[in-house]
């Protein structure tokens, strides 16, 4: 019997240790002479589970197997070449139970459709499942406009979280009178806490690539860039490689498919600015400049590259290209809501049980994504919130989950859908502390050009500091309000006229919390370390000296077998002792 | 100092002019360029800006703006090995701060100082790294670790000489 093994190799799945369970495999598979082929696939989506390995025999009865060792994962291939295979671990199956089909049933894939299933690097496997004949029927059988008014039909909006519509940006860089036009790929992802673009360009790039060379045919540009974050090493490996690929093929370079259209494609690493994601920013970024926003009009469509019409789509929204061309714009208007067609894709992250990628209709509530597709808390802590939308967006709370995730529905609370990412907290995240995360995230990461951004987010951070200190004032809440009032509307891009969202988002919904850390001086929540007081529980201390031992600044005395103390004056407050007890002896307040 | 400068320069010169080579002429090169420059000796000094600004034509000026605006550009030396920490989103709720202060601790690191007295590590806290499922993740030079505890991190830095 012949095998076909194949091992999750995305940036997440090395980490959890893919990489040597690969080694192991082809180990196991050469010193016991079993007929199996290995391949490199990339990431499912299931992160909270791997390494993944999936196994499929020649009569296509397939296992995937979650939470793989090196060790393990012999016996994971005896049993199943013997027909007896091993029970334990399944994730998804088409012969046994496994344990996250129910999670898999309520996706819809179209962004990942070949995410976890193809080799990445094998244009023959791309090209196995529909590769390039989106493009191919572009190019041969549709016109510029006919493809335009395909994307406009289906209603998709721009992924990377503004939501203007695609079709409608294609159409006002087509109309651009000039013989030279570009087309940008932003790969840029720069929200803390999402990470969709890159799982898709490490998983999927050439359908990207695809997506991007039928947008310049549209618009009529014959060369583009994909500027990607240089964070994200493996994605720009797989890019290059995929880009080789298609030359190769001839899907890249001078009268693809015989036709008169031609288009070059460049990768543009990033060098570490978030303002970067912002169009503008993004190109001058490119020309080799201070990427800093510009004011817009004229916008990109008119002037953009080097002052040349431009069109840049993120690379969610390149991703869906292919697909709405060959299935057309109908079947992807069947999916969603009226108004936010398709689908989305998600990073679940934090407190939640399945983090990783999913990709669901738009219209989905909340509570269904959090608790149905997500699987519900990690922790045994109820839940608290939902950061949507990053540094850009806003913090939900339990009453709003029947929310539907829709460009529209999402504003209306104050958040924003943003580029995807949904971070979950439970009871033992400070919403404070959130907000001054964030803050200082953007603080940080603003350029500086427009004053309001500039001071008035470091205003706001000096304010959130000093009420996460126990120092601050009710009037601080309205002077809070003020302030993201006139960044909003004194900043020239949406880095700054966003910023404030997940204050003005704390402030609606949790601002018990806020009022907590003034006039109580308590972080609820235990968080703000300079509200904290670790204290020793004479009952509970049986002096096993392991607190003593483990703190950092030796502030902890105490004979073996007497009660400790902890000399608050010197203590700073890091926690060592709290989760060194085993006796619960320490107590946290 | 100056003359110390050029010595560092003659050192690279041949590596710094390859690249150099590369890109110069080439529209918007100036990023790639000096990505290339900062992999031969792990950050750009004064003197190798001023050479390159010297050979491309390019103002010194506008090379420093650059060079400051990006965080993935170094002005000072580093370590061996990068420690980046991720501080995004899903590792600031994991606790990534117990994280960070370990390996500060470990590396006998205190206040803005990011470099240990060895030259062997540097270390960066960054935006994210878009492991978030594994938070609280690090990442050594180009291996990821993640679901770390102050308590793995020791023998996590053990690895590296």
């Amino acid at each position: 019997m012949s095998l076909l093994i194949k091992v999750g190799l995305a940036s997440c799945g090395l980490a959890a240790g893919a990489g040597e369970v690969y080694d192991a495999i082809l180990k196991h598979i050469k010193k016991n002479k079993i007929d199996a082929e290995v391949k490199k696939t990339a990431c499912i989506g299931m992160c909270f589970v791997e390494p993944l390995v999936e196994i499929y025999d020649n009569e296509k009865k397939s296992i995937t197997y979650g939470e793989v060792t090196p060790e393990s994962i012999g016996n994971i291939i005896n049993a199943f070449s013997k027909g007896n295979p091993i029970e334990e671990n399944v994730i998804i199956s088409n012969v046994l139970r496994g344990s996250e089909e129910k999670t898999f049933k309520k996706q819809k894939r179209i962004v990942l459709r070949n995410c976890g299933v193809i080799d990445p690097i094998s244009i023959d496997d791309y090209l196995d499942n529909d590769g390039y004949k989106a493009l191919e029927k572009s190019l041969k059988e549709m016109s510029q406009e006919a493809i335009i008014d395909e994307i406009k039909n289906s209603g998709i909006r721009g992924r990377g979280g503004a939501g203007f519509p695609t079709g409608l940006k294609w159409q006002f860089a087509f109309n651009a009178q000039n013989n030279k036009k570009y087309i940008v790929c932003n790969a840029d992802e720069g929200d803390p806490g999402a990470f969709m673009d890159r799982s898709v360009l490490e998983g999927d790039p050439h359908s990207v690539i695809e997506g991007m060379i039928i947008g310049a045919y549209a618009i009529g540009a014959d060369e583009g860039y994909i500027y990607c974050r240089a964070e994200y090493p493996l994605a720009i490996k797989h890019l290059e490689i995929a880009i080789g690929q298609a030359i190769e093929k001839g899907f890249l370079g001078n009268k693809i498919f015989g036709t008169d259209f031609s288009f070059e494609l460049h990768i543009k690493e990033g060098a570490g600015a978030f303002v970067c994601g912002e169009e503008t920013a993004l190109m001058a970024s490119i020309e080799g400049k201070r990427g800093m926003p510009s004011i817009r009009p004229p916008f990109p469509a008119q002037s953009g590259l080097w002052g040349k019409p431009t069109n840049i789509n993120n690379v969610e929204t390149f991703a869906n290209i292919a697909w709405i061309i060959l299935n057309g714009a109908k079947s992807y208007a069947s999916y969603g809501t009226e108004k936010s067609p398709g689908t989305k894709v998600f990073a679940l992250a934090g407190k939640i049980r399945n983090s990783g990628l999913i990709e669901v209709p738009m219209g989905m509530p909340l509570k269904e994504v959090i608790y149905d597709v997500g699987g519900g808390m990690k922790t045994e802590k109820p839940f608290k919130g939902v950061q949507l939308g990053g540094p850009s967006g806003g913090c939900l709370p339990a009453e709003l989950l029947d929310t539907t995730v829709d460009y529209d529905s999402i504003n209306k609370t104050g958040a924003i859908m943003g580029s995807g990412g949904m971070v979950v907290m439970d009871t033992s995240s400070c919403m404070v502390d959130i907000a001054k995360f964030f803050l200082n995230f953007t603080q940080n990461e603003s350029c500086g050009k427009c004053t309001f951004c500039r001071v008035g987010t470091k205003r706001m951070l000096e304010i959130l500091t000093r009420i996460s200190e126990g120092e601050g004032e009710m009037e601080d809440l309205d002077t809070l309000e003020e302030l993201s009032q006139n960044i909003i509307k004194g900043s020239l891009c949406g880095l700054g006229q966003t910023a404030p969202n997940p204050v003005l988002t704390t402030l609606k919904y949790f601002r018990d919390e806020y009022i907590a850390h003034i006039k109580d001086k308590t972080c609820p929540a235990g968080v703000c370390t300079a509200l904290l007081k670790y204290e020793v529980i004479e009952d509970k201390c049986i002096g096993c000296t392991v607190c003593a031992m483990k703190c950092p600044v030796n502030c902890i005395s105490g004979e073996r077998k007497q009660v400790h103390n902890i000399n608050q004056d010197a203590c700073i407050k890091c926690g060592a002792c709290y989760d060194a007890c085993k006796f619960d002896a320490i107590k946290k307040g | 100092m100056i003359f110390g400068g050029v010595c560092k320069i003659m050192k690279y010169k041949t590596e710094i002019d390859i690249a150099i080579n590369k890109f110069i002429g080439k529209k918007g090169a100036l990023i790639p360029l000096l990505q290339n420059v900062q992999d031969i000796e792990g950050y750009l000094s004064k003197e190798v800006m001023s050479y390159v600004s010297k050979k491309t034509g390019i103002k010194l000026a506008h090379i420093f703006g650059v060079a400051t605006f990006y965080s993935m550009f170094r002005l000072k030396p580093q370590g061996r090995h990068i420690i980046k920490i991720c501080k995004g989103t899903a590792c600031h709720v994991s606790d990534a701060n117990s994280i960070m202060n370990e390996i500060n601790y470990q590396l006998n690191l205190s206040g803005e100082q990011d470099t240990t007295k060895d030259g062997k590590f540097t270390v960066m806290p960054v935006a994210c790294l878009g492991c978030c499922s594994l938070a609280p993740v690090i990442m050594i030079d180009d291996n990821t670790f993640g679901k770390l505890s102050p308590d793995s991190i020791g023998k996590i830095l053990k690895r590296y000489e």
